[in-house]
């Protein structure tokens, strides 16, 4: 407790392993209250699901943020009824009695519109309880300015959803203009490159019922160009879910295969020392054999004619780096310390060969393990994130690799969709200088040549 | 590290100086031996490869398909056969097929097969590619493969070089004035190093080909290609700059700072003190006492580098539409072109190998305590 003491009292001299240590700290505290607050079966469920979860979302919507810069004002998205379910004022409920077969239900959709640019899409929900006959709704748009425009009519029979973008009759009466520009453009402005004309904008749906029980029930959703935190992808699933439940992975990932070979190395490294002789040398060949492994082409094929889970590549990942060029160094320190006289009062009350080497040598040398632990946690991050971008990411989980594998698959950087490849980059490249900055400020603690330099 | 003294002592160095009238025979004797040493290493891991791929018996599967495809045609082209009904050519071809795996020995068990996949590896013979071709129209993986391969060296030759030499000379400049600003700068830059090629790569996509427009998005050449063979250096030129960049983005400042470690705790030896006392300048010092033996350990570093940058090759070739070895082998990945991955991956560790075993022969010829010839051979 007090070597750990020390080296933290020694860390702390270096500005950015305090930096460094905060960002640790600050990842797997959020880690621990991302996996509590969505447990994992949720978390696929969220991002597996398909549209059905995320059908009020727009589709590779920037985040909301965006609309800080100057000169921004992105649309978010407005969702709308239905009546009756919330107060809100901007959605009203009405029936009229036509005559005696016929009543109108009318809901109408009040609200301001102030963005400086157009909705990515409007769709209308409708939901209809009826026995026999159909309920009719036709559906009226009033601008600002006093303009009406007829959308559609449509019989309801079950959930009808009205996408305005596929309405083509209003595109033909809106003169060939797309339906979520023409509705919300200023007449005023030019044609070739309209604005939005701001102010109050009225939906009327009104339902044409033919029973005294039936009902019709509307909701609209105007789908803005931004959303959230960070935005959603071209499955209209909110970004914000696969960076946070990234961060967990990302530190599993790291952690294990940073343990796992570092600490395998060591003990092969160890008994190579202590046996000598043959085993030795054997360990020394196998590492020159394992050093020219293509080991990346070797994992895509196991992730091919195999199994992608996450878990599996972990474990060929450490299996391939036992025998990594790290055996050298650490080889090097045993062979030190294994002239220490130590080992011959151990030998000399009869410690077997593994008691020695588990608990005399290898404890002794722990210090030298961890900075190059530390260092490789980064590196098998990023691995995970290699891996996934050549599409060999984990099928189920959502990892910040897999983020950035569908930004790259969907052209985000040719579309100008950069939010999407920054934001997994930028936790990226931040968890890992976390690590990196740490492990070189230990690697100078643990290595006294090198502290004056 | 103190027996890297060796310039300062005239007795050891005129010691050895009659034996060195055979030094060429030692070194043909020694590099035959590293040779031979990388041969059976690249053997044993083409055969790892071989038995990881035909696990789940995909080796056999490419073979058997392409036996059947054989037959199939030359009966199908054959006159002789024309009469015969569906169901007698099927029969017939089954009998012929059965015939040619026997001949390739495709009926023994696997262990005795795999050494003939493994000689075939060796020998480049790598088989034929179903659903790909190259752009010559060959089916052949070998051939395939080869067309790939110059794209490849001459990205990846390029970064090397640019940080080798960028790396050392800063270095030195760095161990010269330590302490100094841009030390301390690039000293800090060093933990960036944990991103690979390829994510920075990304980086500059967006900032000079997607936001800035200085330089395409990606490819080799620009589409169509130039006519003129000037013009055409000069497109593949424009279009190497943001890969090249970034693979020396991620891996300079790391570098650096290794070598001006090495540089620095080499200047700290007592004989570069008596070096600077008997008034050489800076740079003999620094040349015949500093350089001389740090090589070894740069050396070795380099070899793990360039290793790093060939497996960095296969996603960063993608990120930039390089038509190179790595692209290749995502290309064969997504479609499951058994044969080119395993023909691509032998490559790999032929490429690896003489990568490790020309280092070997540099570290030979450059380290002053490693005697040509002697039992200690390379650290690689």
């Amino acid at each position: 407790m007090t070597a750990f003491r020390r080296t933290l009292s020694a860390l702390s001299q270096y500005p950015s392993a305090v930096a460094g240590l905060a960002i640790i700290a600050a990842m797997v505290l959020f880690s621990i209250y991302i996996v509590v607050a969505i447990p994992y079966s949720e978390a696929i469920i969220l991002w597996r699901g398909g549209e059905g979860v995320w059908l009020e979302n727009p589709r590779t919507a920037q985040p909301k943020w965006v609309n800080l810069f100057p000169g921004v004002n992105l649309p978010e998205t407005m969702i709308l009824g239905p009546a009756g379910e919330s107060d809100d004022a901007s959605v009203k409920k009405e029936r009229q009695v036509v005559s005696e077969e016929m009543t109108d239900v009318i809901t109408t959709f009040t609200f301001d519109y102030t963005a400086d640019a157009f909705p990515q899409e409007i769709s209308l929900f409708l939901t209809s309880e009826h026995e026999r006959k159909r309920p009719l709704v036709s559906l009226t748009w009033l601008t600002p300015d006093g303009r009406e425009i007829r959308i559609a009519d449509v019989t309801v029979e079950g959930p009808v959803t009205v996408r305005f973008s596929q309405e083509e009759k209003l595109e033909r009466r809106l003169d060939g203009v797309r339906p979520e520009i023409g509705l919300f453009a200023d007449p005023a402005s030019d044609a070739e490159d309209p604005t939005p004309l701001k102010g109050t904008y009225q939906l009327s749906a009104a339902g044409l019922i033919f029973e005294d029980d039936a009902d019709v029930d509307a909701r609209l959703v105007v789908y803005g160009q931004v959303y959230g935190l960070a935005g959603t992808d071209h499955l209209r699933r909110d970004l914000m879910l696969a960076l946070m439940w990234g961060m967990p992975v990302a530190l599993a990932f790291g952690l294990l295969a940073a343990v796992g070979t570092s600490v395998s190395t060591f003990i092969v490294a160890a008994i190579g020392v202590w046996f000598g002789g043959f085993v030795d040398a054997a360990i020394q060949r196998i590492t020159e054999v394992n050093l020219i492994l293509p080991v990346l082409p070797i994992l895509i094929m196991i992730g091919l004619f195999y199994s992608r889970s996450i878990w599996v590549m972990l474990a060929a990942l450490i299996a391939l780096s036992i025998f990594s060029s790290g055996i050298k160094t650490s080889r090097a320190v045993f062979l030190q310390i294994k002239e220490s006289p130590y080992f011959e009062a151990a030998r000399a009350y009869g410690a077997g060969n593994f008691r020695i080497i588990f608990l005399y040598l290898i404890p002794r040398l722990i210090p030298t393990l961890v900075p190059g632990f530390v260092v490789a946690i980064p590196s098998f991050v990023f691995v995970e994130a290699t891996l996934a971008v050549l599409n060999l990411g984990d099928p189920l989980l959502p990892t910040w690799g897999k983020v950035l594998s569908d930004a790259r698959v969907n052209d985000a950087l040719y579309q100008g969709n950069y939010y999407w490849v920054l934001e997994p980059a930028a936790l990226l490249l931040v968890s890992g200088l976390g690590f990196a900055m740490v492990g070189f400020a230990l690697d100078r603690v643990f290595n006294p040549r090198l502290r004056d330099l | 590290m103190t027996d890297a003294a060796l310039p300062l002592q005239p007795d050891a160095a005129s010691v050895e100086r009659p034996k060195s009238q055979s030094t060429l025979s030692r070194v043909v004797q020694y590099t035959g031996l590293r040779m031979i040493a990388m041969l059976i290493t690249i053997m044993i891991g083409v055969y790892l490869t071989i038995i990881i791929a035909n696990m789940g018996g995909h080796v056999d599967n490419i073979r058997k398909g392409y036996i059947r495809e054989q037959v199939a045609l030359s009966v199908g082209f054959n006159d002789e056969f024309k009469n015969m009904t569906s169901e007698e050519r099927r029969a017939h071809i089954d009998k012929l097929v059965a015939l040619q795996e026997k001949r390739m020995g495709l009926d023994q068990p696997f262990l005795l097969r795999s050494f003939s996949f493994l000689w075939g590896a060796m020998i480049l013979d790598l088989g034929w590619a179903d659903n790909m071709s190259s752009d010559s129209g060959s089916r052949q993986v070998r051939n395939i493969i080869l067309e790939r391969l110059p794209a490849t060296l001459l990205l990846f030759s390029t970064s090397f070089l640019i940080n080798f030499l960028v790396g050392i000379f800063v270095a030195l400049y760095l161990s010269r004035n330590y302490g100094s600003r841009l030390d301390r700068l690039i000293i800090g830059l060093a933990p960036t190093s944990a991103a690979p090629s390829w994510f920075y790569g990304l980086f500059f996509i967006l900032l000079f080909a997607a936001l800035l427009g200085w330089f395409p998005f990606g490819g080799l050449v620009a589409a169509p290609p130039p006519e003129s063979i000037i013009n055409y250096a000069l497109s593949v030129l424009n279009h190497m700059v943001l890969p090249v960049i970034a693979i020396f983005f991620s891996s300079i400042f790391l570098g650096i700072y290794g070598q001006r470690t090495f540089f620095l705790i080499f200047s700290n030896e007592d004989y570069v003190d008596m070096a600077r006392a008997k008034g050489l300048s800076d740079r003999v010092v620094e040349r015949r006492y500093i350089m001389r033996p740090t090589m070894p350990t740069i050396v070795t570093s380099l070899a793990l580098s360039i290793i790093a940058l060939w497996f960095g090759s296969i996603i960063l070739e993608t990120i930039f539409n390089w038509p190179g070895l790595g692209r290749l082998f995502y290309l064969a990945a997504n479609i499951f072109e058994t044969s080119v991955i395993v023909g691509s991956t032998v490559i790999y560790a032929y490429l690896l190998g003489l990568t490790v075993f020309f280092l070997d022969i540099v570290y030979a010829l450059i380290d002053p305590r490693v005697k040509v010839g002697g039992n200690q051979g390379g650290h690689v």
